[in-house]
Formats: C-alpha cells, sequence, structure tokens
C-alpha cells in the first residue's frame, strides 16, 4: 500500500491554497455542527420551533408600539410594522450571526483543545443556522406583504439573495475577527451584547435613513445601511433603489471578509495553546 | 520497510506570563488600580501588543524519531515530561515552535474518547457528530454503524440521549466510535484508563488486531506499562522534553522505571495549576509511624496520602495501585471497596492513611499509584510511581527457608492437619 497522503508539521503555516482545499475536504463537518447546532436549539422547551417564528414577531410588534406609535418615528409613508420588520429580517440575521461567530471557538474549547480540523468550520457552522432563521422570518413577511397589499419589485425579489450575502459577509467577517480576539481576551464576551446594541442604532433599522439629513453619508460606511435599505426600496418601493449604496456596501463587506479571515488564520495557530 | 512517521528536531515553547499563577482576585485588582493606576495601564497594554515579560518553557526539544509503517511504538514518561504535546503536535492540535515532523498518510487520533458528544443527542446522533469531528465521512459511519453499535453493546439505549447512559456505556460508546475510524497512523493518549478492566481488554484486543491485521501504525501513549508491554516492540522514554531512549519496549521500561521511582519515605508533589484536586504529599510509614521506605516483611506499615481539593467534587474514592518491580499489577484497592459508595470531597485538605498488613506483600521491590477518580470516569488527581521495599529481616520464615521463599504474596494461611497419632 503506498502512502497518497503526505502532511508535514512545520512551525510557520502561511496561507495557502491548501487551507481552501481542506476546508473542502472537511465540509461534511460543517452540516454536521450544524444539524447539532439545530437538533440542540430547542430541546426541553415547550413550543420548540415555534420560538423561530415568535422572536422576529414579537419584535416586530414591540418596535411597532414603542418606536412607531409612541414615539411616531416616521417611516417613508410605509405602514409601520412593515417598514421596520424588513429591517430586523436582516438586522436579526446580521447581530445572531454575529455573536454566534464570536463565541463559537470559545463554547467549543474542548473540541478545539482534544481534535484537529480546520478551525474556520466552526463560525461557518454557526453561522448555517441563522439562514434558516432567516428563511422562517420570510414567510412572516410574505404574509405581512399579502396583508399590506404589498407586491416587490421583480428586482427587488431578485436582489434579495445578494442582500443576504452581503450580511453574511459582513457579519461573519467582523465575527471572525472578534472570534480569534476572544480566544486571548474573554472581554469581546461582555463587550459584544453592549456593541451590537450601539450597532442597531447607528443602522436604519427602526427608522429611515432620511432621519440622518446631510449626515447620512456617515450611516453609508455601515453595510447594513445599503442591504435595509435596498431590501425597502426593492420590496415595499420607499424610494428608487441606490445602486451607488448598494456597491459602496458590497465593497466595505468583501473587505470586512478578507480582514477577518486573514486575521482568524494567522492567530488561528496560537488557539489550541491559549484558549 | 519504510519510515511513515519522521520527527526531526522538534520543540514547541510555551510562554507563560509572569507573575500569573492562577487566579487574580478582583479585589488585588481593584487595588493594584488605585495604587497606581498608570502602571497597571501600561501593564495590560504592554500584555495586549505582547511586549510583557514572558518565561520561556520548552515543552519539548530537539525530539527525533522515526516510525515504521505498521509499528506499535510506545511512549513513555512521567506527567509533564511532553508525551501529550508531542501528540498534540504530530495530530496538528497545535504547531511546533521549530522543527518539523512529516507523516506519509491519514493520521487520527484518540486523545480524549467522547469529544464533542453532545448529552442532549442520542446516541445514534452522537455516533454521526463524534464521527465526524473525529474526520470520519458521513458514508464511512454509515457503513461501519453496525459494528460500532456492537462493539460498544448498547442496542437498546441507540435512541436515549447519552445524558441518560451510565458512566460506562457513555465511555464504551465513545471509544467504540473512535476505535473505528481507520487512518494510516492512529495516535492514542491514554484512553485506556477508563473503561472496566474487561472493556479495557476488549480495547487492547481491538488495538492489536487493528495493527497485526490491516497494518496501522499506532503511536500508544500510557502509564500502563503492562499494556505497552504486551502491545509495542519497540518504545520511546521522553524526560523532561527530550528524547532520552529509543529501542525496545522492555528495556524502555526498564530505564523509565529506574529512573522514574522515587524510593523517598515522602514524596512532595508540586501544585498543578487549574486542577480541581491535586496530592500534595505521600509519607511511607513505618508501624511505628516513622517515615521509611523499606519495611519488614513480617509488620505492618501505612501510606499517608494528604490532598487537597479545590473545587467540591460530587462523587469520587481514594484509589491505590501496588505494582511489582516488574510492573504487574499485584493489588488495586480503594476507599470505596469498604465504604460500598462514592465519597463526596467538599474544597478542603484530605489524609487519608492506608494500611499495608504485615506478611501481604512478599520480599522485593514495589511501586505504588494513589489517584483520587471516580472510577471508569474521570482523574481528578494523581501520583504514580512511589517506591518502596520489603525487607526480609525480622521473618521468622527466612531461618527455615534460607532466605529464599518465593511468590509475590506471603499471607501467612492457616494449616490445619490430620494424621496418625503420635
Amino acid at each position: 500500500m503506498e502512502a497518497t497522503h503526505t502532511t508535514v508539521i512545520q512551525p510557520k503555516k502561511t496561507l495557502s491554497l491548501s487551507d481552501i482545499k481542506e476546508l473542502w475536504k472537511y465540509r461534511e463537518l460543517i452540516y454536521f455542527f450544524s444539524w447539532k447546532d439545530i437538533k440542540v436549539r430547542y430541546k426541553q422547551t415547550l413550543i420548540g420551533g415555534l420560538w423561530a417564528i415568535f422572536q422576529p414577531f414579537i419584535t416586530m410588534v414591540v418596535f411597532t408600539v414603542f418606536f412607531g406609535r409612541l414615539v411616531g418615528i416616521p417611516s417613508d409613508n410605509v405602514p409601520y410594522p412593515i417598514f421596520v420588520y424588513v429591517g430586523l429580517l436582516f438586522w436579526q440575521f446580521f447581530s445572531s450571526a454575529l455573536s454566534d461567530t464570536s463565541n463559537t471557538l470559545v463554547t467549543n474549547q474542548a473540541i478545539i483543545t482534544k481534535v484537529y480540523f480546520p478551525r474556520l468550520i466552526l463560525p461557518l457552522s454557526a453561522v448555517v443556522t441563522k439562514f434558516l432563521d432567516f428563511a422562517i422570518a420570510t414567510i412572516i413577511l410574505a404574509g405581512m406583504m399579502i396583508y399590506y397589499h404589498y407586491v416587490p419589485s421583480i428586482v427587488g425579489v431578485l436582489i434579495l439573495p445578494i442582500l443576504l450575502l452581503i450580511t453574511f459577509f459582513a457579519s461573519t467577517g467582523l465575527g471572525l475577527f472578534l472570534a480569534a480576539i476572544n480566544v486571548k481576551y474573554r472581554d469581546v464576551r461582555y463587550a459584544l451584547p453592549f456593541f451590537i446594541q450601539i450597532l442597531l442604532f447607528v443602522t436604519p433599522v427602526i427608522y429611515p435613513a432620511s432621519i440622518a439629513g446631510k449626515y447620512s453619508w456617515l450611516l453609508a460606511l455601515n453595510p447594513m445601511t445599503g442591504v435595509i435599505q435596498t431590501a425597502r426600496a426593492g420590496l415595499l418601493h420607499t424610494t428608487p433603489i441606490n445602486w451607488e449604496l448598494l456597491g459602496l456596501s458590497a465593497l466595505a463587506c468583501v473587505v470586512m471578509m478578507i480582514v477577518g479571515i486573514l486575521y482568524f488564520k494567522i492567530v488561528e495557530r496560537y488557539f489550541a495553546d491559549i484558549i | 520497510m519504510t519510515a511513515i512517521i519522521e520527527v526531526k528536531n522538534l520543540g514547541k515553547k510555551y510562554e507563560i506570563r509572569q507573575g500569573q499563577g492562577g487566579y487574580v482576585a478582583l479585589r488585588d485588582v481593584i487595588t493594584n488600580i488605585l495604587k497606581s493606576p498608570f502602571s497597571f495601564a501600561k501593564g495590560k497594554a504592554m500584555d495586549a501588543v505582547g511586549l510583557s515579560k514572558k518565561e520561556e518553557f520548552w515543552a519539548l526539544k530537539g525530539v527525533d524519531f522515526t516510525v515504521e509503517r505498521g509499528e506499535v511504538m510506545g511512549i513513555i514518561g512521567a506527567n509533564g515530561a511532553g508525551k501529550s504535546t508531542l501528540l498534540k503536535i504530530l495530530t496538528g492540535i497545535t504547531l511546533p515552535t521549530e522543527g518539523e515532523a512529516i507523516l506519509h498518510g491519514h493520521v487520527s487520533s484518540l486523545l480524549e474518547v467522547g469529544t464533542g458528544f453532545h448529552p442532549e443527542l442520542t446516541g445514534r446522533e452522537n455516533i454521526f457528530l463524534n464521527g465526524a469531528i473525529l474526520g470520519m465521512k458521513k458514508t464511512d459511519i454509515e457503513k461501519r454503524f453496525d459494528s460500532i453499535v456492537e462493539f460498544a453493546g448498547i442496542e437498546k439505549f441507540l435512541d436515549t440521549p447519552v445524558k441518560r447512559y451510565s458512566s460506562g456505556m457513555y465511555v464504551r460508546l465513545a471509544f467504540s466510535v473512535a476505535a473505528h475510524i481507520e487512518p494510516d497512523i492512529l495516535l492514542v493518549d491514554e484512553v485506556l484508563a477508563v473503561g472496566d478492566a474487561e472493556f479495557q481488554k476488549k480495547c487492547l484486543g481491538k488495538m492489536d488486531e487493528v495493527t497485526k491485521t490491516q497494518g496501522r501504525t499506532i503511536l500508544f501513549v500510557s502509564h500502563n506499562m503492562a499494556a505497552i508491554q504486551s502491545l509495542c516492540k519497540r518504545s520511546i522514554l521522553i524526560e523532561k522534553g527530550k528524547v532520552a531512549m529509543v529501542g525496545k519496549t522492555s528495556e524502555v521500561i526498564d530505564r523509565y522505571l529506574n529512573t522514574s521511582l522515587s524510593q523517598n519515605a515522602v514524596v512532595e508533589f508540586e501544585e498543578k495549576a487549574g486542577a480541581l484536586a491535586s496530592i500534595q504529599k505521600i509519607s511511607l510509614l513505618n508501624k511505628d509511624h516513622e517515615p521509611r521506605s523499606e519495611f519488614p516483611v513480617s509488620e505492618p506499615f501505612s501510606f499517608e496520602i494528604i490532598f487537597e481539593c479545590r473545587e467540591k467534587i460530587d462523587e469520587a474514592t481514594l484509589s491505590i495501585q501496588i505494582y511489582s518491580h516488574d510492573r504487574d499489577l499485584l493489588l488495586y484497592s480503594s476507599e470505596a471497596d469498604t465504604l460500598e459508595r462514592l465519597s463526596e470531597y467538599t474544597p478542603g485538605k484530605y489524609k487519608t492513611t492506608i494500611t499495608i498488613p504485615e506478611f501481604l506483600l512478599n520480599v522485593g521491590r514495589y511501586s505504588f499509584d494513589a489517584i483520587l477518580h471516580k472510577p471508569n470516569l474521570s482523574m481528578f488527581a494523581e501520583a504514580r510511581n512511589i517506591g518502596f521495599e520489603i525487607k526480609n529481616v525480622e521473618n521468622p520464615r527466612s531461618i527455615i527457608f534460607q532466605g529464599n521463599h518465593p511468590g509475590r504474596i506471603s499471607t501467612l494461611l492457616s494449616y490445619e492437619t490430620k494424621g496418625p497419632k503420635k
């Protein structure tokens, strides 16, 4: 029997094509980790998977009552519930993906110190579950659009996957960066909830971007601004789609993803030693 | 024969930050900040950018060896000698600081059984999850599924969450999954420390079968010299991060036992950071409670074990294992034997004295291990290879037998003889 597979273990591990090959070899593990997350998630709960529907729905109701009715935030001449829901749809994907990827290495430290596999698999599989949540939340959106008689433009529907991809890149890129820092400094774990809360207020989720007036360019630096603005434009016809803004968001999220992966790969070799 | 593993000048350095001994109390941190806010901030900033003073510690240094295809190589060494670090580097869990290792073939490791088991998932689900984590493909797991279940003997509980399993079942299932990975090179670290004796035998049998029939290469780390002796032709002795000897297993074991056997009446141990409990001191006392390492065969003697629990341990017991000079296990004794249950240990210091009756062990050299554990499941603290000697003094038998009384046990039995009346 001739060995077909040779591994050379050396001190410095540089980024290379073999990393991608390796990730591909272990692709089934991504599936198994996400499968575990889904299986375990609603164990020992009374209403199980219904939580996936309740969470975005109740958040929408609460926001509508407080921000829409009591505060009276403008909503680009669209009923506030559906206006805020489109924002929440992407925001919840972003915030939960960000917080799960950031903590995934620490919560799995027992596995990291005992078994080898490409570490990128852990944060990546943490995001897979979020796609499922997104799909469930989209069903509610469809129901609301029927209720409020909104017909999305064809471009609006076709662009949704791209928006989702941008959200995925932005949250995962940032998440990888924070996950790697979290290995050494657990401060991330405690600072992150505040960070996410602040981000919610600098992202036009509960208010339209137009409210910022001449400072709206500041909001544009946040890739989620472009995503949510475009989604509202495409689905609810609030404004024409701002392609320039969307392009900027796409560029920003690609940069975030590249920086995230690079930083993650560089510090990856210390993970098992210092976690 | 060709080399399947080539290790060249391998080294691994760890950096320990100075002044960071174990837990830091919040109160101390606050006083430090109040006393000297600037130096505190400076220190933290230095830490963050990696400029603070660090102590270097080489867990491995200049390690060279090769393993041939189909060979079962034992790795022997005292606790903290660097055996586990070596395996962690070979599996890729951690990277070396210098040198290289070349592995011709797929590598898999059995570093701790049950890694990645999820308590809420059923046995069936965990077989798939654990198999995937250990590097098996889904189709491979499906192919070997029946064999895994049969080996573990858990057919009836396949669809029960593993949190409801007994500890024995849990370990059996975990080992069974791991034993069915079929890599070219298998790295095994002390996994046989868990499980009952019968299951251990089954596992050893499985490993033996795997190497003989399938030509697999195994690197086997264990404190169980009998297991190493029976499985491995050649072994490596690691001492303080360096290869002290490579050669025939029996010779390597001899060298190890001779150098590591601490034949002192009082042995003190270093604190192990982060452990739940630790054995601090073991004293060997003669019948007058004086520390000795040699005892007359005709007198009782005792082991006094002082250990500390840092956190509450719900279920555990203290056990000792007495070995002959050639590493045969002669006696396995546990506090739970007489208590008939496991004990609860609240944080604090404990002292247990174990008395060995006279005439139990025959004249010769022995060693023993003391362990605080939950049998078959987890090890909380251990102290290994404490040596002592039984001497042939004040023994009435030695006059009759002229000092030559064979056997390992020398318990006095009662003889009742009936014969013709005198």
